[in-house]
């Protein structure tokens, strides 16, 4: 019995809600913290750090077994959460006909589903945007760069460099005649021998996304993007805290500290995800 | 403070019995005195009603005086109506002004089936304590004095508070999930903070919580719309209680 209550019932629910919900805020911290690289570090060192940093979070193992548990999370407090909205419904087949719920609840605390349903649909669009085309369909061109010694090497200005992950490696030039792509690596044409590794360009990527010179619907991504982070700060603002009382985590020692962190955390850190996109969008 | 007579508009469910199909019904009722109680106001209603050869509205009451838990009704879109901490029998005719409209609905969940218009059958409640909600006392004569057994004044303190639930269902009305966390969680909590409960805490939590679902009363979002409307005024501190009692009992449980 006690087996099958820790999957079946409905407290038990409630613990994978808040355990996967408080693993996808520390998720979030790492996030921020990634994407932060892209305002405080700029020009091209920027750029090199930012995607030496994209290199690395695709390719360490320990991030890697992260990343698989972050998914993993996300899925599971999607299915978990519209079991359980589907089981709430059925809780009340009539509805009242006159209802003031604003007399005893927040609003964010009634509305989680369907925050949490406008979240999941970012998502989607947001991995569709950025990881799909870094991981899967592999649309990320290199990360090139106008070499400044260009004369001393007796090479035309013109040409472009490839920015490669071994640092002691001299500059590769961008020679579709010569050197081959493959994914990331790049080896000299028609032949075997690998020349160097080079770095996905997501940051110019990422840039391009929200800069009206290029994009035209630069301001259209922005407000979809400042908009979801709103709706990710209402969600957090309840799930926050309602995580830990969910475990069983509260006492009134530590309540009210509990829900000053969490409503911080829903304001401060989805403040500074919109932040990102608004400096890049009026540099 | 001088009594004065108002007149309003009632809008009140009603429903023949269990399967048949209920509707909002509008009633005009005059000279109701802002010294009545509502329950007192319903009578008068149903005073009219019968004087007019119809058929009376059904409500559930017993003692009047807040403490039986019978009365129920979902006034103005609250449970047991505006005002805070008090039972539908409590509730003063002086909280509406004259020309009023006031809707009046029974508790909707699907626990807690309608009897017929107000009137909902809230024996879901009874089969939850009976799954768990007590103590097993050998009663050969030889029990130990109860106050032999030291209790820390603080648990006391909280198991009392958490006993003072009445099981009137407003949790469960007032929760937009049709919750009844807030009554397992008081009656788990009443239990588990007495060395006494402790004997049989996790095969109770266990079957309550069981039983409780099994009813079909909705999951716990922690709105903590149920303690405000909770006329005890008893706190979710007893919902996280359980849930902790809960994760002990799954995880350490013989069974």
């Amino acid at each position: 019995m006690s087996n099958s209550a820790l999957i079946k019932s409905s407290i038990a629910k409630k613990y994978w809600m808040a355990i996967t919900g408080l693993f996808l805020c520390t998720f979030l911290v790492g996030h921020l913290l990634g994407n932060l690289q892209l305002i405080l570090n700029t020009g091209e060192e920027g750029r090199r750090a930012f995607n030496e940093y994209a290199y690395f979070m695709g390719h360490n193992i320990f991030i890697k077994v992260l990343s698989y548990v972050t998914y993993a999370s996300i899925i599971f407090h999607a299915v978990d959460g519209i079991m359980l909205t589907i089981q709430n419904k059925k809780a009340r087949p009539v509805n009242y006909v006159y209802t003031k719920p604003s007399a005893n609840s927040s609003l964010p605390s009634r509305w989680m589903a369907v925050l949490g349903s406008l979240i999941l649909v970012f998502i989607v669009t947001h991995m569709a945007n950025f990881w799909w085309k870094m991981k899967i369909s592999e649309e990320i061109p290199l990360h090139t760069y106008k070499l400044k010694i260009d004369e001393h090497l007796g090479q035309s200005p013109n040409i472009d460099y490839y920015y490669t992950h071994v640092p002691s490696v001299n500059p590769i030039p961008k020679d579709t005649a010569q050197i081959e792509e493959k994914g990331t690596e790049l080896f000299l044409k028609s032949s075997n021998l690998k020349l160097a590794e080079g770095y996905r360009d997501l940051h110019t990527v990422v840039m391009d996304f929200f800069n009206p010179d290029v994009n035209n619907l630069a301001l259209l991504y922005l407000l979809i993007y400042a908009g979801s982070m709103a709706v990710l700060g209402f969600h957090l603002w309840h799930g926050f805290a309602s995580g830990f009382q969910s475990l069983g985590l509260n006492h009134p020692k530590y309540n009210q500290l509990i829900k000053r962190i969490g409503q911080g955390f829903a304001v401060i850190v989805p403040l500074l995800f919109a932040l990102i996109p608004i400096l890049i969008f009026i540099k | 403070m001088a009594s004065k007579s108002i007149n309003i508009t009632l809008k009140i469910w009603r429903q023949k019995n269990k399967d048949a199909k209920g509707q909002m019904e509008t009633y005009t009722l005059n000279n109701v005195s802002t010294d009545s109680s509502f329950l007192e106001m319903l009578d008068q209603l149903n005073e009219q009603l019968i004087n007019e050869r119809k058929e009376p509205v059904a409500f559930d009451h017993d003692c009047r005086e807040g403490i039986c838990g019978m009365c129920s009704l979902y006034i103005n879109g609250r449970a047991h109506g505006p005002d805070r901490g008090i039972t539908t029998c409590q509730l003063h005719m002086r909280l509406f002004n004259d020309g009023d409209t006031i809707y009046v609905e029974p508790w909707r969940s699907a626990a807690f089936p309608i009897v017929k218009d107000l009137v909902v059958d809230r024996s879901s409640f009874d089969r939850i304590q009976q799954a768990g909600g007590f103590i097993s006392v050998n009663t050969s004569g030889r029990t130990m004095d109860a106050n032999a057994i030291p209790v820390p004044k603080v648990n006391a303190d909280k198991a009392f508070q958490a006993a003072a639930c009445i099981g009137c269902g407003a949790c469960v009305a007032s929760c937009k999930n049709g919750s009844a966390m807030l009554f397992v969680g008081a009656k788990v909590s009443q239990y588990a903070l007495l060395p006494q409960g402790r004997v049989e805490a996790k095969e109770r939590v266990l079957n309550m919580v069981r039983q409780m679902d099994e009813e079909g009363f909705g999951n716990c979002t922690n709105t903590g719309a149920c303690e405000v409307e909770c006329p005890k005024g008893i706190s979710i501190e007893n919902i996280a209680r359980m849930n902790r009692e809960f994760l002990k009992a799954s995880i350490t449980s013989e069974k």
